[in-house]
Order: C-alpha cells, then structure tokens, then sequence
C-alpha cells in the first residue's frame, strides 16, 4: 500500500515542480542572453491566469477539440505515475512497462494532432502535419534506444532496467548505453518542441510546429495543454537521468533514502535543463527539411545502441 | 555639348511639337509639357537612348484652376544627376488617359493607385484589379480629389478574391492581417504543396491613412510632423525628402553645417535599423542571443539620438530650411568614440551568428531574389544592391554633403537572405565612417536659412537615399503658398512586390525569414 501511496506522491510531485522546470530553462536562458528575465515561477502565475480566463473555442470545434486538453493532461499524470522517479521498484500491478510508457506519451501528441486538424484553421493542420511528421521518426527511437537498456536488463520494465544499472555500475560505460543517451537526448529535444527542432518561444506562427497546434486553444484548455507540456518535459528529463544515471534513486522505503532520491531527481534534471539552456542558446532552428534528417541520426544512434548491446552481452 | 542639350534636341526630333514648353530648371532639372498619348514614347525613348528610369508618377487634381487633371512623370537618369519632369494633361472626365504600364512594372503600380485615388481611368491598363481600394470603399470615392468628400464607411466583411492556384495536393495558407507578433498588419495568401510555396499574394493597406490628402492645405512648417511620421523608422528618409523639396521649390540653398548635420541624422537612422534587422533576422532563425545582443545595440544608438534632436527616433532634427535649432552636435569626438565601440561590439555578434553553421545554412540560399525579377521590379535599396544591381541615391543624386564625403556603395551578387544581411553589415561599417566625416564639420555656422514665398504651382521634388531605399517626396503649393499635392514614395512601394518571386519553391517556415530581410514598411506603402 505504501508502495502505491509513495508512487501517487511521484505525480504530485510531477505536478507541483514541472512548470519550475520551465521556468528555470527559460530564465536560464534570458540571463545567457544578455537579458535579465522572468522569475523561475512566473510559469505558476501563467497558470493561475490561464484557468482564471474564460475559453473561447472556434464554433467549427468539435468534442475532439474539447476533450483533447483533459486526455493530454491525463496520459502524461498516467505516465508520470508509471515511471521510476524518486523510488524503485515500481509496483508491478501498475506495469511500469516500456511500451506503455511510449504508447501513452503518443496518445497525448495524436490527440493534440487531432485536435489541431478539428478546427480546420490553416495554423492547425499545418502544426499537425509537422508534429507527425517528428513523432513518426521521434517514437520509434524512444523505444529503441530504451529497448537497449532492455536488452541488458532482460526486462522491459523501467523499474527494473534501473535496478539492473545500479547492480552493474559499469554498464554505464558500455558503448550501448552511452549511444542510447545520445539518442533519447535528440529525441526528447524533438518531443518536447525544444531548439534545434522547435522554437518554443517564437512568435512567428508559420514556423510554428507545437505551438501551432494549440494556437486554437485558450483559458482552462491551454493551461492543460501547456501545464502538460511542462510535465512532459520533466518526465522526459528523470527518465533520461534515471536510465543512465540512476544513483541516488531510492531502493526502499526509509525516509532518507527517499529524501535522498527526492534531491538527487531533482539535482539531475536541473543538470539537464541546464544542459538544454545552454543548448538552446548556442542553436539556431533547423530548417525543417532538415528535422528528419536529425531525427534519422538519432534513430541509427539507437539502432546502434541495440545492436552494441546484444554484441557485449 | 552636355546631356541635357542632346536631351533637348533629341526630344525635339523625336517628339516635334507633342512636347513642348521644355524648360532647364534648377541647372540638372529639365521640364516639360507632353501632349496626349506621347508619355510612352518619352519614356521609351529616355531609357533606351539616355538610360533614364521613371521614378515616380504623380497625378494630381487640377480642375479648379485648369479644368482638368494633371499627371506627372519623373525619370531620372542612372548615369548623371540629371532629371526629366513630364507633365500632362487629363480631361476632367478622367477617362482618357494613356496607360504606360507595358512600360515598366512601377508604371503600372503607379496608375493601379491613381486609378484607385483619383479616378482616372487608363486606357489598355492590362491588371484591372484594384491596388490601393479595398473592396468596401464606396463605388464613387476617390479621395485624392479635391472636391471628395468625406465619408463613413466600413467594412462590409465580404472577402477579397485571390487568384487561386489549382491542381492536386495545392492548399492555401491565409495568413494575417492581424498577426500572431507585434508587426504592421498585411494579408499573405499562400498556396502550398505540403510545404512548398508555390504562390504568394500579398493584400496589403490595411493601414490607409490619407497621409497625402493630410499634406493638403498646411504650411510646410506644419507639415514637416506629418512627414516625420509617414513610417516610424524612417523618421529622417522622409523628413529631409519632403525639406528637399520644399527647399527646391522655395529656391533656398541650405547651409553647410545643416548639410553636414543632415547627413549624420539619417547615418544614425540607417545605423539603428540596419542593427535592429541583423538581429531579427538571426531571431528568426531562434538564434536569441543575437537579437538581444542588437537590441542592446540599438539601444546605445537610440541614447545616442536622443542628445543629437531630443528624440529617441531622431525626431525634430531637421527643419525645411536647414535644422532645428534644438538640434545639436556637442562633441564630435565622443559621438565618433561612442559609434567606434558601437561598431566593434556589432562585429562580434555578427561574426558570432556566421561562425554558427546552423544559422548560415538557415540563410544561405534561402529567398532568393534575381537580379532580373529584381530590375523589373525597379527595385530599390538594399534588396536591390543585395542582388546585384548598383543603385544608391547617395552617389546617383547627391543630396546634402553626400558629394563631399567618402563612401563606397557595397553591393552582393546573390540576392538570398545571407547577402541582404551582411549587406546591411556593410552599410553599417560605411555609416559610421560617414558619421565620423561629417560630424567635426556640422558643429559651426548657421543652422538654417529661411524659407522663401513658394511659387504657386510649380512642382519640386526631393530624393533621398533612407534606410530601405530611394525616397522621393513631390510638393506642388498654391497661391497663398500651403501645400496643394503632395506625392511621397516610400522604397516600400516598389519593394513589396517582389517579396512574392523571392519566396517561390522556399518553404512555408522560411516565409517570416525572408520577410525579415526584405523588411518592408507597411506604413511607408499603405500612406
């Protein structure tokens, strides 16, 4: 029970530290551009304002339209009740399985696609057709470049593929785990609408891919969607921490080693936003015909980490 | 025997009596009268045998005193500082005029607009459609007329018919007026294949203000803040456009330290912009630190500007007749240390942005215009020189202390994004160096000379190279000296067009880059 109890506190957590993430990343930033930048909680006050605002829907919308925030916001709390964050092991009857885990960060971008094509707005359809267009090359390596760590762990199971790492610290170092990083590094980059993929602080609505989708939305809807978003980040970020770098996650129960988990999360993925600050200030936006092609390397990248894995095995 | 005594005996031979009343005005201004139905044979036969241009055309409504319209053509010559100004009669029924849109693209632009302002209608006009008229203006207003009167109307919210593009797989992007960034308002009609452009249409004034018809009956004096604030950025371009011309019409010459002064004004005003554009265009391609790094830039220059007129945007710095008496030039060395440290910190951040690959490629190639979409277009400024062609008004038709300075006219041949960007890195270097020339020698002597009376309807002009291209501001005053007609041309009005060929097979997220580059004024267009 108690399992069950600490794995819900993973959502709130998720919840409660997510829009700071964003924050950070884009105070981080401001202060590497020359500039002096909004507080890291000002995505907080975003929130407070988007639900305080009435919405507004296009008289063409359909429920699909209406229904797309809620199940945004519910397959990625979903997911962030499935993966190792603070804890492991995750409790089996939840199926901290791979597959899941990918499948349902999907359903969240299908019906986000679905939702840009329901209003038939031009902005929409063409955000659409540019998310699917990454998501067909980005899912596929998120579950290639996990399916290497898998393979060494002889598990599809999150929980497990971490405690297979901590077991066999040396495994970090193996060719297959450090090319799989490589791999969902660039992924998540896609996946989460950040540089050189997406601009995630553009104005420009025809260079849009994220953004253009949701351009429709506004109100209660749009705090959804973004306050997904920002979850969808951070899950990414421990899932990349906790894969390849799963010291300080917490084996048990005992209180200090929970606390220790809870800082060393958060120690990480602050490292990684860090990293994608830096990132996002030295990029400039790939052309979009170029998208697939770093979408192409990454794949390969994870096909290579499989691949490396079963040789050294 | 000079150019404008061949001109002269080569009109007389090829016009005889259908041009006449030739007069030498102004020593480089030769005037004359045409008859009906002659305008296209001048304009042929000035460009083919003397390599003259038409740059502007300016109808205007001379029914109470002559009883009928007058239009106007003004070539200038692409050699020498030579004009010719053709003028000619349009029955008061406006609907006789010759039209001379085969001439040239500009041509047919300039009668789509005086077709929509005046009413005249152009004989074998071959694009019916309207340029400057939405299609709710009522039937029967022409506003440019002077006895138009004023009427309320609005938007009927019937849509506006674009060519469609057919063909499979083709759909249709309609982006604007109202946009998603804090920028002017303009429709764009894309039509795509997946995200290939393969047409765009742009449907612009939206931004119509009668600007022109607001000129009519003020001083001059009254209306040099109208003229300051024809395009917000282009404070000093159209300021010392329309002094130019007032101060040809009045006959006065200006003094050399307003000349001097003036020349630093719009350096300073080409200086801020062409900053502010490298920075949003490396913006565009989310390369941030860039633009932050140039506004900051442009952020000194505008402190800068401020001490030189009191205003920010360089606002009160010229008056018809010389410059303001609050405008002023303390310390020429400090002015030249500060633009050396401006210019320094600008070549960091731009050789930055062309050592990241990622945004190189992003330019590279990227809107290309050619040099022969360009000409025929009569393109002008910097997207003109970025593809190729040697225009720069400047050095074509000094004006102010320009033909005593030093200055090289940078030009690129490629005519893609990269270029009209590092273009502007070259006119900025040139600026500064024009700045450093002409600030030791604008700080001694007399400010400004007064105006003379006018002279009742007699046109003058005044070119001046802004910071986006050629502006030409035409005044015409009447007996008790108030402005009677006054034509401004802003680059933008030629410039715009061509935007849609530099697009073609680019793809829809590399539209807001190329926009970028050409950065057209919406205001400047619309008037």
């Amino acid at each position: 029970m108690t399992d069950y109890l600490l794995q819900l506190i993973n959502v709130a957590l998720v919840l409660a530290v997510s829009p700071a993430l964003v924050g950070l990343i884009r105070w981080l930033k401001a202060r590497m551009q020359n500039r002096r930048g909004a507080p890291i909680w000002q995505p907080y006050f975003e929130l407070r304002k988007l639900f305080g605002k009435e919405v507004v829907v296009s008289d063409t919308a359909s429920w699909v339209f209406r229904a797309t925030p809620y199940i945004v916001f519910a397959s990625t709390l979903a997911v962030a009740l499935l993966v190792p964050l603070v804890r492991i092991p995750v409790p089996v009857a939840l199926g901290s399985d791979l597959i899941v885990v990918v499948y349902l960060l999907l359903l969240g971008t299908f019906f986000l696609a679905l939702a840009g094509l329901d209003t038939g707005s031009p902005f929409g359809g063409m955000g659409s057709s540019r998310e699917m267009t990454v998501a067909a090359l980005a899912e596929p390596t998120i579950a290639l470049a996990i399916f290497s760590l898998a393979v060494g762990a002889g598990s599809t199971d999150l929980g497990r593929i971490v405690a297979e790492t901590l077991n066999a610290p040396t495994t970090v170092a193996a060719p297959g785990h450090l090319l799989g990083f490589a791999a969902l590094f660039i992924v998540m980059l896609a996946e989460t609408g950040r540089l050189p993929v997406d601009n995630p602080s553009t104005h420009l609505e025809l260079t849009m891919i994220h953004e253009a989708m949701i351009l429709e939305y506004s109100g209660r809807y749009l705090a959804l969607i973004e306050w997904a978003s920002g979850m969808k980040l951070f899950i990414f970020l421990s899932l990349l921490a906790n894969l390849y770098v799963p010291w300080g996650i917490a084996t048990s129960n005992d209180p200090a080693g929970l606390a220790v988990g809870l800082l060393a999360l958060l120690g990480k993925v602050v490292v990684l936003g860090c990293a994608i600050a830096a990132l996002e200030t030295r990029l400039a936006k790939l052309r979009l015909f170029r998208v697939p092609e770093l979408l192409s390397v990454s794949f390969v990248l994870a096909l290579l980490a499989v691949t490396s894995s079963f040789v050294v095995r | 025997m000079s150019t404008l005594t061949r001109l002269i005996d080569h009109l007389g031979d090829t016009l005889g009596e259908k041009a006449f009343d030739m007069r030498v005005v102004r020593e480089n201004e030769l005037h004359l009268r045409l008859a009906a139905g002659t305008p296209l044979a001048l304009a042929s036969t000035l460009e083919a045998d003397f390599d003259f241009k038409l740059a502007l055309m300016v109808a205007s409504d001379r029914r109470t005193e002559r009883s009928c319209f007058e239009i106007s053509y003004l070539f200038a010559s692409a050699r020498e500082n030579l004009f010719v100004h053709a003028t000619k009669d349009v029955p008061a029924s406006g609907n006789a005029a010759r039209s001379i849109a085969t001439f040239s693209l500009p041509a047919s632009l300039y009668e789509r607009e005086i077709r929509d302002m005046f009413g005249i209608l152009f004989e074998d006009h071959p694009n019916e459609r309207p340029l400057v008229r939405h299609g709710f203006w009522p039937e029967d207003y022409f506003p440019l007329r002077k006895d138009a009167a004023r009427v309320e109307f609005a938007d009927n919210g019937q849509s506006f018919p674009f060519q469609r593009v057919g063909g499979e797989g083709v759909f249709e992007i309609p982006v604007g007026p109202v946009h998603a960034g804090i920028i002017e308002p303009g429709h764009f009609r894309f039509s795509v294949v997946g995200e290939t452009i393969i047409d765009m249409k742009a449907r612009l004034y939206f931004t119509h203000k009668g600007t022109e018809k607001l000129f009519e009956g003020r001083t001059p004096t009254e209306a040099l803040p109208l003229a300051e604030r024809i395009s917000g950025d282009t404070t000093v371009g159209h300021a010392m456009a329309y002094c130019q011309a007032i101060e040809s019409l009045a006959g006065v010459d200006v003094p050399n330290r307003a000349r001097y002064f003036r020349v630093v004004l719009l350096e300073m005003e080409r200086l801020y912009n062409h900053i502010a554009d490298f920075g949003a265009i490396a913006n565009d391609t989310g390369f941030a630190v860039a633009n932050s790094h140039c506004m900051r830039i442009r952020e000194r220059l505008l402190r800068l500007n401020a001490e030189l007129t009191g205003n920010r945007l360089l606002r009160d710095g010229i008056v018809p007749g010389g410059v303001a008496a609050t405008a002023s030039l303390s310390d020429p060395a400090r002015l030249a240390g500060e633009l050396d440290s401006v210019l320094a910190d600008f070549e960091e951040v731009v050789e930055i942005c062309m050592r990241n690959s990622l945004l190189v490629d992003r330019l590279e190639g990227t809107g290309r215009l050619t040099r022969k979409t360009a000409e025929d277009h009569g393109v002008l400024g910097y997207i003109a020189r970025s593809c190729g062609i040697d225009v720069d008004t400047r050095r074509d038709h000094p004006f102010a202390a320009y033909g005593k300075l030093e200055f090289r006219v940078p030009v690129l041949e490629e005519g893609d994004v990269k270029a009209r960007a590092l273009l502007r890195v070259e006119e900025v270097r040139e600026s500064v160096s024009l700045i450093k020339q002409a600030a030791p020698r604008s700080t001694e002597g007399l400010r400004s000379v007064l105006l003379r009376a006018l002279p009742a309807f007699e046109p003058a002009f005044g070119l001046v190279e802004g910071w986006r291209g050629q502006i030409i501001h035409w005044v015409m005053a009447d007996e008790e000296g108030r402005l009677t007609r006054v034509k401004i041309k802003d680059p933008s009005f030629v410039n715009w067009r061509p935007l849609s060929f530099a697009l073609l097979k680019n793809i829809v997220p590399d539209f807001p880059l190329c926009n970028k580059s050409f950065n057209q004024s919406y205001s400047g267009n619309d008037l």
